[in-house]
């Protein structure tokens, strides 16, 4: 295990702190990285040097002096993750987390911004909650938080959001969530209107009917333990659909969550064809699978469901090649009664803002991704999916960074975990990396 | 995939939640147990003092009568002490949790629950946060297991044909939503059954059963060709809604056990079912109480095995290892 030996670092086994914001830095502070590997997707560069910042911004590393300067030796350093699903609670189901408390952990593990999906309660389908939102979450002051809007009024499914609206009040996308469109039509003319407002549609393709309330991949493991299935179908159905009103419309999509091999196809037949559709997948979906279910264990129980093996792989491999363009957390904390009951009556989802780095280090240490590939996966694509300014280290850009020290091992336990929701399968296992210091330009 | 739940450090039963992870010789045993109690018919009825003293707690959330009460009269029968509980669903929606009911109850002494649920792992949920010497015993959970009735289903077949292996086995009707069906499969596999079969319509097999060690087949006649024992299951009537089939008749066309069909089996294949029974719907009324029928014996044998269950998972002190 290597340590960075700069007093500065903060003890891997500590609680990350955000850094003091600019504001409260000396004037001409600044903070000069030295020998670190710099990751830089937006030139497609990977190389080691120097990288300084000062008020939020980078700056030429060869300007002059810096108040605070790092070893960089041994780390990367990448922009900041930007997180496309992460679920902070608040608004509206505070006892599984906060703004507060997510935004820091989320931060705490490499994350610079995260986006919002549109289910809070009330629903991000009105100017007001978009402002509402926005209070909360600059009055959290942890990582930025960018927001969907809804698509329709109350996610109903049936009458349109006022997606200009949103859009003007800084929504970055429109999204449905979970809750399924009323019909086909009511789908297309979604697309049409976000369409021509340049909004893109993020979508999880998952045919509710197809799904039909249950809680595992249609299966033998399903099978067995007697658990309601989701076939893989519920992925294929409802993407073909997708699909077939962007070859209508030529609106852009986004497919979040991809869970199967079937769907990894249709995006690449998608794509082949030059249609304007984007998709990521959760980081566990690339290490778990329909078997982590054994013993009924609810800390597996998510939407869409673990599938099986070959679907894992075959996720890889598109995360690998880049079909599957982004990485993300799909974090979703739970208070500990949500997960305390049979399997089929517990709530889905994985707390998982702490692990979608360090999990994505291991896709590097498999060799399915290069360093950079990472940086492109979790920072570059989602900022692009976004329409957020490019991720990168050149000088001029905002400094959202993150410190990574790619050797360092660590367990997550009930203790390190920062995030209020300990609702995770990753609980006990050892990972090798993680950030050791994160800054928002 | 065990589950080291049920079982002690020493391999014996701490509770019985499945079927699935019991070994052979250990459900041997449990079938021999199963013989004390279902001697002669001069033992019928006698007490023993082998429990007496401890407390068994029926906790049901489900409707049952015909379960419930061979599971209170076998715990009866051991001389324990036996309350019935029927958790109506609404009044756990009311707030409490199904952990807030189990320690409760905890905290009245109880040593036992045997426990039916709506919910797939429902049992295995209570075993985990079960005090120490508190034991569950499985009586149905969802789609699950229902551990008990393919205990009993087991000793009904040794008795008539003494030996597992070169029995085939056809289990016949709704696979997908039966919890007798899937601890039926174990018990017969781990028994060393010579061949399992699954017979229904698609819409009611469950995907990927083959990887429970079966052979599936979607015609009845086909399926039964060259067995020696049919299980029926019970099909629910409220199966027409949901597509999964169009109505009871066309079921008992296609998959219904009737006289004709019997006829052109051979003499001695066993016939099975866990009831209620369907009449002219899985089976025909005149085939249900047939000579080739075990449905009574199988539930006179439902009191002996739940005895004999119950003996060995309290009859030792389950609290010695807490």
């Amino acid at each position: 295990m290597r340590r960075n030996d700069s007093s500065s670092m903060t003890p891997p086994d500590a609680p990350v702190a955000p850094t003091p914001r600019p504001s409260r830095l000396p004037p001409h502070g600044g903070t000069l990285i030295r020998n670190v590997r710099r990751l830089d997707p937006s030139s497609g560069s990977d190389s080691i040097g120097d990288v300084a910042f000062r008020d939020g911004v980078i700056v030429d590393a060869a300007g002059g002096d810096f108040a605070e300067v790092i070893d960089g030796s041994g780390h990367w350093l990448l922009p900041g993750v930007v997180d496309l699903c992460a679920r902070t609670r608040e608004p509206g189901a505070t006892q599984k987390g906060t703004m507060r408390s997510e935004t820091h952990a989320a931060l705490a593990a490499g994350i610079t911004a995260i986006c919002l999906p549109p289910d809070t309660r009330p629903v991000i389908d009105s100017t007001a909650m978009v402002n509402r939102v926005n209070r909360i979450a600059k009055a959290a002051a942890g990582t930025y938080v960018h927001m969907l809007g809804a698509l329709t009024k109350g996610l109903d499914g049936e009458a349109l959001a006022e997606i200009s609206a949103l859009k003007a009040a800084g929504c970055v996308g429109v999204s449905n969530g979970l809750t399924p469109m009323a019909s086909a039509l009511v789908a297309r003319r979604a697309l049409e209107y976000a369409a021509s407002l340049g909004m893109t549609v993020h979508v999880v393709p998952l045919d509710a009917a197809l799904a039909n309330n249950g809680c595992a991949h249609e299966g033998a493991v399903a099978t067995r333990l007697g658990l309601a299935p989701i076939p893989v179908a519920a992925e294929a159905v409802a993407m073909r659909q997708w699909i077939s009103l962007v070859e209508d419309t030529g609106a852009r999509i986004h497919f979040g969550r991809l869970s199967s091999a079937r769907g990894v196809e249709l995006l690449a037949s998608a794509k082949r064809r030059g249609l304007p559709v984007t998709a990521d997948v959760a980081a566990h979906q690339l290490f778990l699978s329909e078997h982590d279910l054994e013993g009924f264990n609810a800390m597996a129980h998510v939407l869409p469901p673990l599938r099986a093996r070959a679907d894992r792989d075959a996720l890889r491999a598109a995360v690998g090649s880049g079909l599957i363009d982004a990485i993300c957390s799909d974090h979703q904390p739970h208070e500990v009664d949500a997960k305390t009951n049979p399997l089929p009556l517990t709530e889905p989802g994985i707390s998982a803002v702490d692990t979608l780095l360090p999990l994505s280090l291991r896709l590097v240490h498999d060799g399915l991704l290069s360093p950079l590939a990472l940086a492109e996966r979790l920072s570059a694509a989602s900022s692009r999916i976004l329409g957020l300014p490019a991720a990168s280290l050149a000088p001029g850009a905002k400094a959202d960074l993150c410190l990574v020290d790619p050797t360092n091992d660590w367990r997550l336990t009930p203790a390190t975990i920062n995030s209020v929701g300990r609702n995770t399968p990753f609980i006990g296992e050892r990972f090798e990396g993680r950030a050791v210091r994160v800054w928002r330009g | 995939m065990s589950h080291p739940l049920q079982l002690t450090p020493d391999g014996r039963l701490r509770h019985l939640l499945s079927m699935e992870g019991l070994s052979k010789p250990l459900l041997t045993d449990i079938l021999d147990q199963t013989e004390r109690y279902a001697g002669g018919r001069g033992s019928r009825g006698r007490k023993v003092p082998l429990l007496h003293g401890k407390t068994v707690v029926n906790l049901f959330f489900e409707a049952s009568t015909r379960t419930r009460t061979t599971f209170e009269l076998a715990a009866k029968r051991l001389s324990a002490d036996v309350i019935n509980i029927q958790v109506a669903s609404s009044s756990t929606a009311k707030g409490e949790t199904l952990l807030d009911t189990l320690k409760t109850l905890e905290a009245m002494q109880v040593d036992m629950f045997v426990i039916r649920h709506e919910a797939s792992g429902a049992a295995h949920f209570f075993a985990q946060h079960a005090a120490p010497g508190v034991a569950i015993l499985n009586a149905g959970d969802g789609r699950h297991a229902h551990p008990t009735q393919a205990l009993l289903d087991m000793f009904t077949i040794r008795r008539h044909r003494g030996e597992f292996s070169k029995l085939k086995v056809a289990i016949v009707g709704d696979i997908l939503h039966s919890r007798v069906a899937r601890s039926d499969i174990h018990a017969l596999r781990t028994l060393g059954a010579a061949e399992i079969r699954v017979v229904g319509p698609r819409t009611l097999i469950p995907a990927g059963i083959e990887a429970m060690g079966v052979t599936v087949f979607n015609d009845l006649d086909a399926g039964l060709a060259g067995v020696d024992v049919i299980m029926l299951l019970r099909l629910q009537k409220e199966r027409m809604v949901g597509a999964f089939l169009p109505s009871t008749g066309e079921f008992h066309r296609d998959f219904g056990l009737t006289k004709a069909r019997l006829a052109k089996l051979p003499k001695d294949v066993l016939i099975m079912h866990p009831g209620p029974i369907n009449r002219g719907v899985e089976i025909e009324g005149d085939v249900a109480y047939g000579d080739q029928s075990l449905i009574l014996e199988q539930v006179e044998h439902g009191i002996a095995v739940r005895m004999a269950v119950m003996a060995m998972i309290l009859g030792e002190d389950v609290r010695r290892e807490a």
